[in-house]
């Protein structure tokens, strides 16, 4: 069998040479769970079952293409459960971060100290 | 998105829990320096040194990590072999468990429902989805992957490659023939530097 003829014809695409990661935000995530977990954070089996409510909600896209979107909430979920972060922490970093890039000048790294409502 | 995850790094940050210096060296090693041509190594070592494959079949986890590659979640390895009777094909129904020490990360098909529902449900389907249409009368074996333990199939040698080196074999080893929805390249056919 050659590479082109094992190319999928139909609903289960190929992807050989596809990047692992579409954005870097994604690979920050994936980056972030695999440092809390050497960490000992959670267990490996906790993060499977926390990542695995996530994918399986009955509004997750049945291509997969939201995955790190569901890894995001997984690590989220999980991080609320052990305290460290709850979400409302989580919403109020978030929105500096937004305000800090819509202030930052094109070109300029965007630093948390440019959100005009950091203290 | 983005700002989510940068608001999750501050926090972490600020908290101790991680290095932002260790997150880059992370993605840094898996954009790079970890992929299927590790898992091609050792399927090559398995086709060429009947010692290793005994050892591979019976301790996957000690043999793959004889080659350099450990898993960084503490999971076991276990291989499973075709062969002329049993083709072998690897999914994780749960979420998306893949051996990524040996594999790196996994295709977009792999996480996709599609794939995680249906090789259960038709593995012969999803295998003609591919291009692989077995006869009826081989056997498929499905592995069901968890957070603990993780599958690597060894493809069948490709006839008319005996005498080739280990570096020439692995490069007939592709990732989907690992995973299971692919064949090892034909050595006739297969574009690849030999």
């Amino acid at each position: 069998m050659s590479r082109s003829e094992a190319e999928g014809t139909s609903g289960v695409p190929t992807d050989l040479d596809a990047p692992v990661f579409a954005e870097p935000w994604q690979a920050q995530a994936f980056a972030l769970t695999l440092a809390l977990h050497e960490r000992g954070l959670f267990s490996w089996s906790e993060w499977a079952d926390a990542l695995s409510a996530e994918v399986k909600k009955p509004d997750a896209a049945t291509d997969g293409s939201d995955y790190y979107e569901r890894w995001v909430a997984a690590l989220e979920s999980l991080l609320a459960l052990k305290s460290v972060a709850l979400t409302p922490e989580v919403d109020a970093v978030a929105a500096a971060w937004e305000r800090a890039a819509y202030a930052t000048p094109h070109g300029k790294p965007i630093l948390l100290e440019n959100d005009p409502l950091s203290p | 998105m983005a700002a989510r995850v940068r608001a999750l790094e501050t926090i972490l940050t600020q908290k101790g829990l991680i290095d932002p210096a260790a997150i880059d060296a992370i993605v840094d090693t898996y954009e790079t320096k970890v992929g299927p041509r590790n898992g091609a190594k050792v399927v090559a070592r398995a086709w060429t040194d009947p010692g290793f494959a005994g050892w591979l079949a019976k301790d996957a986890t000690a043999a793959i990590a004889s080659l350099g590659f450990t898993g960084r979640q503490g999971e076991h390895m276990q291989a499973t072999f075709n062969t002329d009777e049993t083709h072998n094909l690897v999914v994780c129904t749960l979420c998306s468990c893949y051996p990524w020490s040996v594999l790196g990360l996994p295709p977009v098909w792999y996480k996709a429902p599609p794939y995680r529902s249906r090789a259960v449900i038709d593995p012969r389907g999803v295998l003609a989805e591919f291009g692989l249409n077995l006869p009826a009368n081989k056997k498929i074996r499905v592995w069901d992957s968890t957070a603990e333990l993780r599958y690597l199939v060894v493809p069948q040698r490709p006839a008319g490659t005996e005498g080739w080196s280990e570096e020439r074999l692995a490069d007939l080893v592709t990732r989907d023939s690992m995973i299971g929805t692919g064949f090892a390249l034909d050595p006739g056919r297969g574009s690849v530097a030999a």
